[in-house]
């Protein structure tokens, strides 16, 4: 990801400067936080993070990282194909996801055993068509260059007038997520039971299929495909370790999801004076390690905490 | 053109059996995540100037190890989209240093059958000989593993899994670099989930998933040179028919059996 196109700010020392300020600018390379592409990426990744992090308890409980992770890569084909007709990319995005778990609902991903292989099925048909799609972008528009952008997404590019969207799709699908929370909670954890208590579970489902599509493709709109899957399911998977009630989980898991991501930007932004040199690393490298390195320490005080009793 | 076809042929055959333990397994995601991450390593390669071939080894056997030990504690699907993001995030660090070239990504993840040479036959028939060798010595083990998991416990278990995950790395390997990582996914999954819908026989079931793959991949190949577009999306629409189609046929095969009671 080139940043060629801001320019810093040289900062100059003061006398007056204390050893606190010498690390902190050590740590923040000035320019951070005054920089407009960086408080829009803050701001939008910010967001997006804090929902996948909520919707993502869900999505490990329901045991459908797979899920999750295939709306996301069925979604870039959306946003090549949105990309080809001349729509906003978020549409593409939008409704390639939501008709893919329609079909993922249809096939049987509500059966723990054909989940798998529905998924799968309809992942292939999505790589099929994002081919297509790619191609024929490729040879009537000569826009390769969008390929690493859907792919890897760019949080430094985004701008600050999709701000309001994003934070309503966010909010439709927090909203999914909270009305069916006790219901969805019961029939993620035992179907059976939930079927008893007059639960429909299967409705329960494909509600919350749709809110995890809606959080996918706004994730793959604003982050990327990577980090979509990333802080949908690391974070939550994290958090659910260190505690077994559900809404502290969930909470726990928004907080971690910010934290990275803000980190995350926060080393982005340093790594422009690493080698290789004027170049900054990408982000979703950094989000993706933190998330990584989190699930790990997770587990390590999980089980430290068992082995104390 | 001949070239092409030799190899994608072997790439099916391999891929179509392995499927059928990735579906027997309920693996899909690790048969995904698998060949997508090691995407990583032939970036990493091309940036080192190494060979494809290796990085591709290296990293989708270091993914393989991975999910197996990291997925022994706690949720396996968790593990399988951790390790997937991992080597994604690593190849987006490779590619960001490397002059981005979008064309060499494009064909990493969605194949260029077109355009094998001569000099890929070898390693690929080596490789999917050892896949067929190794899918041959734990033919028993694994199925009996696959058909009821839990049976055998603690390391025997591990070192089952671990095989299994070997296995799929060793496909991945072979046929990234001439069908794409997109289009092995779909390989493993689409015909073999077909097969086992049609015969609930381990054997004929393998036989039948190797040649549906051989099937999908000739015809797709033969419309590709055609019609000029992407290999990849007549292999995802023909796998995908092939389903379809296959659960049309079970479905009436119950009725029928239902009706004649």
């Amino acid at each position: 990801m080139t940043r060629s196109l801001h320019t810093r700010t040289t900062w100059t020392p003061r006398s007056t400067e204390t050893a606190v300020h010498a690390l902190l600018r050590a740590i923040v390379e000035p320019g951070f936080f005054a920089d407009g592409a960086v408080q829009t990426a803050a701001a939008l990744g910010g967001v997006v993070a804090v929902v996948a992090g909520l919707i993502g308890v869900f999505t490990v409980i329901r045991s459908q990282a797979f899920a999750g992770h295939a709306l996301s890569d069925i979604g870039s084909a959306g946003g090549s194909s949105a990309y080809l007709v001349g729509l906003a990319p978020l549409w593409g995005f939008v409704g390639i996801s939501v008709l893919a778990a329609a079909a993922m609902e249809r096939i049987g991903v509500q059966r723990a055993r054909g989940r798998d292989v529905a998924t799968g099925i309809v992942l292939g048909v999505g790589f099929a068509l994002a081919s297509l799609f790619l191609y024929l972008g490729m040879t009537y528009h000569n826009g390769s260059g969008e390929i690493p952008t859907i792919l890897f997404g760019s949080v430094f590019t985004l701008s600050a007038a999709e701000l309001p969207l994003v934070i309503g799709l966010g909010a439709v699908a927090l909203l999914v997520a909270l009305t069916l929370y006790r219901p969805l909670l019961l029939a993620s954890v035992s179907p059976e039971l939930a079927a008893a208590r007059g639960v429909r579970v299967r409705l329960v489902g494909a509600a919350y299929l749709l809110a995890l599509a809606i959080t996918v493709a706004l994730c793959d709109l604003t982050i990327g495909a990577i980090l979509s899957t990333a802080l949908l399911v690391g974070p939550a998977a994290a958090a659910l370790r260190l505690t077994s009630r559900p809404h502290r989980a969930a909470l726990l898991a928004a907080a971690i999801s910010l934290a990275c991501t803000w980190l995350g930007l926060l080393l982005a932004w340093d790594s422009f004076y690493w080698p290789p040199l004027r170049h900054g690393w990408p982000v979703s490298f950094f989000i993706v390690t933190l998330v990584l390195i989190v699930y790990l320490a997770a587990g390590a005080l999980a089980r430290g905490r068992r082995l104390r009793g | 053109m001949v070239n092409a076809w030799v190899v994608a042929s072997l790439a099916a055959v391999v891929g179509g059996a392995v499927g059928f333990f990735v579906v027997m397994r309920g693996a899909s995601f690790v048969a995904h995540a698998i060949p997508n991450g090691s995407f990583a390593g032939a970036a990493g390669a091309t940036l080192i100037g190494s060979s494809t071939l290796a990085g591709l080894g290296l990293f989708s056997v270091a993914g393989a190890l991975g999910i197996g030990l990291l997925g022994r504690r706690g949720r396996r699907d968790v593990a399988t989209a951790l390790m997937l993001v991992f080597m994604l995030g690593l190849g987006a660090l490779f590619l960001s240093f490397s002059a981005e070239n979008s064309e060499a990504a494009y064909s990493l993840l969605f194949g260029e059958v077109l355009g094998i040479s001569a000099n890929e036959i070898a390693p690929t028939l080596a490789l999917s000989a050892l896949g067929l060798l190794v899918l041959a010595l734990l033919w028993r083990p694994l199925l009996l593993d696959s058909v009821l998991p839990g049976r055998s416990s603690g390391r025997r278990a591990l070192a089952i899994d671990l095989a299994f995950l070997l296995l799929v790395a060793i496909t991945t390997t072979m046929t990234v670099p001439v069908v794409g990582t997109t289009l092995i996914f779909t390989l493993m999954i689409a015909p073999a989930a077909a097969a086992r819908a049609l015969t609930a026989r381990p054997g004929f079931a393998l036989a039948l998933s190797a040649l549906l793959a051989l099937v999908t991949v000739w015809a797709a190949i033969a419309l590709s040179y055609t019609t000029n577009w992407p290999v990849g999306f007549f292999v995802g629409a023909f796998g995908a028919s092939a389903y379809a189609a296959s659960r049309v046929v079970a479905w009436s095969r119950d009725r029928r059996s239902v009706q004649a009671q």
